[in-house]
């Protein structure tokens, strides 16, 4: 091993291992990795420009699909921050609402979570038992909100649907078979040899690196960073009820493991209590159409971690800027630190133990031409025409083919 | 001469061994989705699965030796099925047989494994060649004590020959319980053999996409999941005939079905292995080969020749 070659094997764009597209270009030696260069931007979708185009209202649904997983916590963050403008006071009833659907996702992310590593260190056993336990809070989820993901709940001022008692019974007895399972996973990820012997001492981040590289999440706090923002800023009806901050000391994969899991029971516990503390009231008060002038930022514990969202308006029904900063891009840093040094086995786990979600995080790379070094920047009708000539260099034209369109439709 | 052709080529040999790998496959894949709460394939889609890669497009790589890419599928199965052709299954016999082919079967065995790094190091992807040499290196961690489990079987019968060793144990029933330390040795070896999880480190599809297989397509990929396929009957046949030597020299039917019983024990213990733990990465599976079942295999050697200076005498 020790004369063995150097040379770089991309993992992505495309690959088993990666859920979504992303680049990793890894040195290796042997087995050992040199060094990674990370690639972002190869699902950018442009939903911040895209936000400025709609009315907030609109702006809710299209935010709450920047994620399949944390889609609850994009579109709270974001009203969040135009409550905030417009000065509402959004009803207790609804606050409450929102943190139980904030909860049940931090669920089923947190169990979808246990089900891919379980896949990257090839424990398929695992993956298949929690995704089917995840079922459960699934159902839960499409029977109060009507969909398993992009829930549609919150609207400015307020939540759109209501809790009523049969789905409150609903919900706890989801919870009583949701917590044996969890407590049995507890109970694996902590004994089970093989799985203690791929996660510990893999992807080490000590605490100094944490706070220098601005972890957050899971990711902080198993290397004993008490960062959660449900604690230290509370929002929604956090303030209000008494959870425990969930950390370790590991610093490894296996401590962000048990983090995880752990607080899949703080999340019980925090929907069982308001649950109980469900207030009477209305669910929304009436928002105006035009926003007035004024900016936020709006912080959200998403299952990943801090989620920011940075908000202008500009007295109209549209807002000015809409800024997404998704908690992947605080750790995805941390991943090229943890990968230093270990194995290529290693890799798969370490990234996924940020648990990253690259399309909500991907953002526009400036290219630049690789011979020249010069900008080129292209708008939209230059690019029209450019593929035009391009495929009439290539014997294909449009032109008449266009034309024949046309007149079918004056027709 | 049409009688060993028939053997050879009909039963017990190529046919039957092909048809009842596919069967085993079946088996394998079917308990370890009953145990992960999946409902499993039908029955027939190993045959399917073989049946669609056989009608496809054999693609060879630009880059890659063709001679060499192309012949390694065929010579890793080849050499899996000949090494059956040497195990007795229901009779103390085997087909072909002559003094020390223990060795040959081991050797025949241990050819697939060079097969697949031959394949995956000349079609020259990158994944292919992590994963080649990742085969190549497990290959020197499970063979010893794959080899050693088996011999020391072989050393209480005093005999280099699987035709012997069944004698042996005919003669002395009930010697085979000794022989039980060595079994989950050579048992847990025969995973790393087979790359499966926990020893699947070579093709683990999160790391290096399919290892030595990313490259083919086809014909020759139907060869080689087929070789792994035979690979697991003719495994767990010379395990059931080295460890579980009973049952043999009976009335065909009643042989055959204890033979078939044997195999199905050791199938379903290599699903519920694998049902159970995770991969481990290759420098932990090659110090648990030597530092756990090297150690528990050289047990077993002396125990072996304790007693035979003990109950032989």
């Amino acid at each position: 091993m020790h004369n063995a070659p150097e040379f770089k094997i991309p993992i992505g764009p495309q690959h088993p291992a990666l859920k979504e597209p992303e680049g990793f270009s890894v040195a290796l030696k042997g087995e050992k990795i040199l060094g990674v260069d990370i690639r972002l931007g190869y699902n950018h979708r442009g939903i911040e420009k895209a936000a400025e185009e709609r009315t907030y209202i609109q702006d809710i649904y299209l935010l709450e699909r920047v994620c399949g997983i944390c889609s609850h916590s994009h579109s709270t963050c974001f009203i969040q921050a135009v409550e905030e403008i417009a000065g509402l006071a959004v009803p207790s009833r609804a606050l409450y609402i929102r943190t139980i659907i904030g909860e049940l996702e931090r669920i089923h992310s947190h169990l979808l979570w246990l089900g891919v590593a379980g896949h990257e260190i090839g424990f398929d056993t695992l993956l298949m038992y929690s995704w089917r336990d995840r079922e459960v809070v699934m159902d839960i989820l499409a029977s109060i909100t009507g969909n398993r993901v992009n829930y549609g709940m919150n609207t400015i001022g307020g939540v759109r649907r209501d809790i009523n008692p049969e789905e409150k019974q609903e919900i706890l007895n989801g919870l009583k078979i949701l917590e044996e399972r969890t407590k049995y996973y507890i109970e694996i990820a902590t004994q089970e040899t093989t799985i203690i012997k791929r996660l510990s001492g893999v992807g080490v981040l000590s605490r100094e690196d944490v706070l220098r590289l601005d972890a957050v999440g899971p990711t902080a706090r198993a290397s004993g960073v008490k960062r959660d923002i449900r604690a230290d800023d509370p929002y929604a009806a956090y303030g209000e009820l008494s959870f425990d901050v969930i950390t370790d000391d590991h610093c490894d994969v296996y401590g962000r493991t048990v983090v995880r899991v752990k607080e899949l029971m703080e999340s019980y516990k925090i929907i069982r209590q308001a649950l109980e503390k469900l207030p009477d009231g209305p669910l929304v008060v009436k928002a105006p159409r035009k926003i007035p002038i004024g900016e936020a930022i709006s912080r959200y514990e998403a299952p990943r971690g801090e989620d920011v969202h940075y908000v202008r308006s500009n007295g109209t029904e549209k807002p000015d800027r809409v800024k997404v900063r998704a908690p992947t891009l605080a750790n995805v840093q941390a991943v090229k630190h943890m990968l230093k040094d270990r194995f290529l086995a290693d890799m798969p786990i370490v990234i996924a133990a940020i648990d990253p979600c690259f399309s909500c995080t991907d953002r526009m790379v400036h290219l630049k031409e690789q011979d020249c070094g010069s900008d080129k920047v292209i708008n939209w009708p230059s690019l029209h025409t450019y593929s035009i000539e391009w495929h009439k260099e290539r014997g294909i034209d449009f032109t008449q083919l266009n034309k024949k369109l046309q007149e079918r439709f004056t027709r | 001469m049409l009688g060993s052709l028939f053997y050879i080529i009909v039963f017990p040999g190529l046919i039957f061994l092909i048809t009842f790998a596919l069967i085993a496959e079946f088996i394998d894949r079917k308990i370890y989705a009953r145990l992960q709460n999946r409902v499993g394939p039908p029955w027939f889609q190993p045959f399917a699965d073989f049946i669609k890669l056989a009608g496809k497009e054999d693609i060879v790589p630009a880059d890659s030796n063709a001679k060499m890419f192309k012949v390694a599928p065929i010579f890793a199965l080849a050499s899996a099925i000949t090494a059956f052709l040497y195990i007795p299954l229901w009779k103390t016999s085997s087909l072909l047989s002559f003094k020390g082919d223990i060795i040959v079967v081991l050797y025949l065995l241990t050819l697939p494994t060079l097969a697949f790094f031959i394949g995956g190091w000349y079609s020259t992807s990158l994944y292919s060649r992590i994963g080649s040499v990742r085969s190549l290196t497990q290959l020197f961690a499970y063979e010893v004590p794959l080899f050693m489990g088996i011999l020391a079987s072989a050393l209480l019968a005093d005999t280099w020959s699987l035709k012997g060793l069944a004698e042996f144990y005919m003669a002395h029933p009930w010697f085979w319980v000794f022989n039980l330390l060595g079994f989950g040795v050579a048992l847990i070896s025969l995973l790393g053999k087979l790359e499966k999880v926990p020893f699947d480190i070579p093709e683990a599809e999160t790391e290096v996409v399919a290892g030595g297989f990313t490259e083919y397509s086809g014909r020759m990929l139907g060869f080689l999941r087929m070789t792994l396929d035979v690979e697991m009957i003719a495994g767990s046949a010379l395990l059931a005939l080295v460890f579980f030597p009973f049952g043999l020299n009976v009335n065909p039917v009643l042989g055959f079905l204890i033979f078939i019983a044997k195999i199905l024990f050791i199938v379903s213990l290599i699903s519920l292995l694998r049902t159970v733990v995770a991969r481990l990465r290759i420098d932990q599976m090659i110090n648990f080969c030597w530092k756990f079942l090297v150690p528990l295999a050289l047990l077993q050697l002396l125990l072996n020749l304790i007693l035979k200076g003990v109950l032989l005498k």
